[in-house]
């Protein structure tokens, strides 16, 4: 389903600030895969998504996504076949836009846009039903701006959004980062419940070792720009957190120092 | 004092096109669209160029339109492809319309004195000079926001209000932002232009000059609109710009019959439009220095 070969990502090249973010990965997804991504501050990983997603231009090497080329493809060509959550609940929606015409623009996702209405009435029937699947109450408030909902329900909304054109690949990239904990193990359980019912290929980067572990059915730990340790399946199922920190300190011949990933 | 007031909605109801224009890069698509300056020049010079070589002023007042839809288009084009900022290819496209007004005119002003207007078939019908302007204004006015609310609510128009509101979902919604931004600058700016051809036909001539200032007149009655008139739903924000233009405008009427000097008009729209924009800010350190004096105080 996604292909990479060679990525490389270089920031402020020939400046005393460049960064390799990414430096020649390989890695690719099989249809239904549920990739979690874990790595300490600066690894890579959000570099990696933003590649997929084509927020910048890349500076060596190849992505494919359901078979197509899209190394050089713009952001908004490649929407179609991603569905994308971000860190910041802000992000991911339209403030200033009610909770149907939100959803109206990622029912959109991908296709044309005509002088047809915005939203039609066929529609609405169907949000109403998938926002009281998430049982937040939303089903009775979709004319209200989504800039007054909270930060969880904000979230929860952009992953309805998110998969609502089932993608051919869901790129998650800490989407609970921002949560208060409750509400980050709601919106969690959603987006496990979204994944399974839509079998949607997901990459889902976390800052959180417990929820990597637990979640999916392969991890990839991050650094420096590289994917250091790749588990799957069994071996994945039967992980604890002190192997997953042998695993990197070995594989990066560093410790693994005082981080936001062995707090959590 | 009537003819004076019924002077103002005059001319308030021909500068609510321009002021519908102004609202949607400012609030829409949250860019501050200087552009407008020259594009009201530009469509008052156009239409007064063609109805002086007898060209009908209906069509007149049509391309008028269309030119200032190619401006929108020449400031969309510096902003998304040459990356230069919105604020600085407002500029540029109407520091070059001040040339190109120049040499469509081929003078700084242009008479039209005594040929058809817009406004001609209702005078001849023997409606007062301002009368016709009134009628011109608010069909053509309520004609403009009709056909925004229809479009605003479209797949399209949908797509342009959410870029005005966050760049990075709507291409994540797999919609060239680029695209958007163009679109609303085109039609803004067709607006505006609109607004000058109506502008100098209901003053019988087109002076290069005429837009000097314009944004910041623009902004005002778009301001004075939302605080006085606003409202919850679209057509009703909508209708409140309209209502803003006209207001500004007797509010202009009514500072210069109470003696202010005309040459300190910019200045007090300035001003005016300073403490406007200020007001919503204000307000809260209103209420915060309240609320620390009551704390004080117990
Ligand atoms: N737009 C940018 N410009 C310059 N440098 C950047 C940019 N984005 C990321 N970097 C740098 O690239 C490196 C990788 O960043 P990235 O955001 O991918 O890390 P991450 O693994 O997501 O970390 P975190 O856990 O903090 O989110 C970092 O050193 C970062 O400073
Ligand atoms: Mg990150």
């Amino acid at each position: 389903m996604l292909e990479i070969k060679g990525l490389t990502k270089v920031f402020n090249a020939g400046t005393v600030n460049e960064k390799i973010a990414l430096s020649s990965v390989d890695f690719s997804m099989e249809p239904g895969d549920f990739v979690t991504v874990i790595g300490g501050n600066g690894a890579g990983k959000s570099t990696l998504l933003n590649c997929v997603a084509g927020v910048y231009p890349v500076d060596g090497g190849h992505i494919l996504l359901d078979g197509h080329d899209v190394t050089r493809l713009p952001e908004h060509k490649r929407a179609k076949f991603l569905g994308r959550v971000f860190q910041d609940p802000m992000m991911g929606t339209a403030a200033d836009m009610n909770i149907e015409e939100n959803l109206a623009l990622s029912f959109r996702r991908g296709k044309h846009h005509t002088l047809r209405w915005g939203v039609t009435n066929a529609e609405r029937a169907k949000y109403r039903e998938l926002l009281a699947l998430l049982d937040l109450g939303l089903e009775n408030r979709m004319t209200s701006k989504v800039g007054l909902l909270s930060g969880g329900q904000r979230q929860a909304l952009t992953l309805l959004m998110a998969t609502l054109e089932s993608p051919k690949l869901l790129l998650l990239d800490e989407h609970t980062a921002a949560l208060d904990p409750k509400t980050a193990a709601k919106v969690l359980q959603l987006t496990e419940m979204l994944v399974k019912e839509h079998q949607l290929t997901t990459l889902m980067v976390t800052h959180n070792m417990n929820d990597a572990i637990r979640m999916g059915n392969r991890l990839i730990m991050m650094n420096e720009g590289k994917i250091a340790v790749d588990i799957r399946g069994d071996e994945k199922k039967s992980l604890h957190r002190a192997d997953l920190i042998a695993l990197f300190e070995k594989s990066s011949g560093s410790k693994l120092e005082s981080d936001r990933l062995l707090l959590s | 004092m009537t003819q004076v007031l019924l002077g103002a909605l005059s001319l308030g109801l021909l500068w609510a096109i321009m002021t519908i224009g102004v609202y949607i890069t400012y609030r829409i698509l949250d860019i501050a669209d200087l552009t407008v300056e020259g594009s009201l020049p530009l469509g008052g010079a156009i239409a007064c160029v063609l109805i002086a070589n007898k060209v009908d002023p209906f069509l007149a007042s049509f391309i008028a339109l269309l030119g200032g839809c190619l401006a929108g288009l020449c400031t969309g084009l510096l902003h998304t492809k040459l990356k230069i900022p919105a604020l600085l290819s407002g500029i540029l496209t109407m520091i070059a319309l001040y040339s190109i007004n120049l040499r469509i005119m081929g003078s700084p002003n242009l008479s039209i004195l005594r040929k058809p207007t817009v406004f001609k078939p209702l005078t001849t019908l023997g409606m007062d000079k301002n009368l016709s302007i009134i009628v011109v204004g608010v069909v053509a006015s309520l004609l403009i926001i009709s056909l925004l609310y229809w479009f605003f609510g479209t797949e399209l128009g949908s797509a342009i209000r959410a870029t005005g509101n966050n760049q990075k979902m709507v291409r994540a919604q797999g919609i060239n932002t680029d695209t958007m931004k163009i679109l609303g600058l085109v039609i803004s700016n067709g607006l505006v232009a609109l607004s000058g051809a109506f502008i100098a036909q209901s003053q019988n001539f087109a002076d290069v000059q005429m837009g000097t200032g314009s944004i910041v007149i623009g902004l005002a009655s778009l301001i004075i609109g939302e605080v006085l008139f606003g409202g919850r739903s679209f057509y009703r924000r909508l209708l409140a710009l309209i209502l803003g233009a006209v207001a500004y405008r007797i509010i202009i009427a009514l500072v210069l019959k109470m003696g202010m000097n005309s040459n300190d008009l910019k200045l007090f729209t300035a001003i005016t439009v300073a403490i406007c924009l200020w007001l919503p800010q204000g307000k809260e350190m209103i209420r915060k220095i309240k609320k620390s004096m009551a704390k004080e105080g117990a």
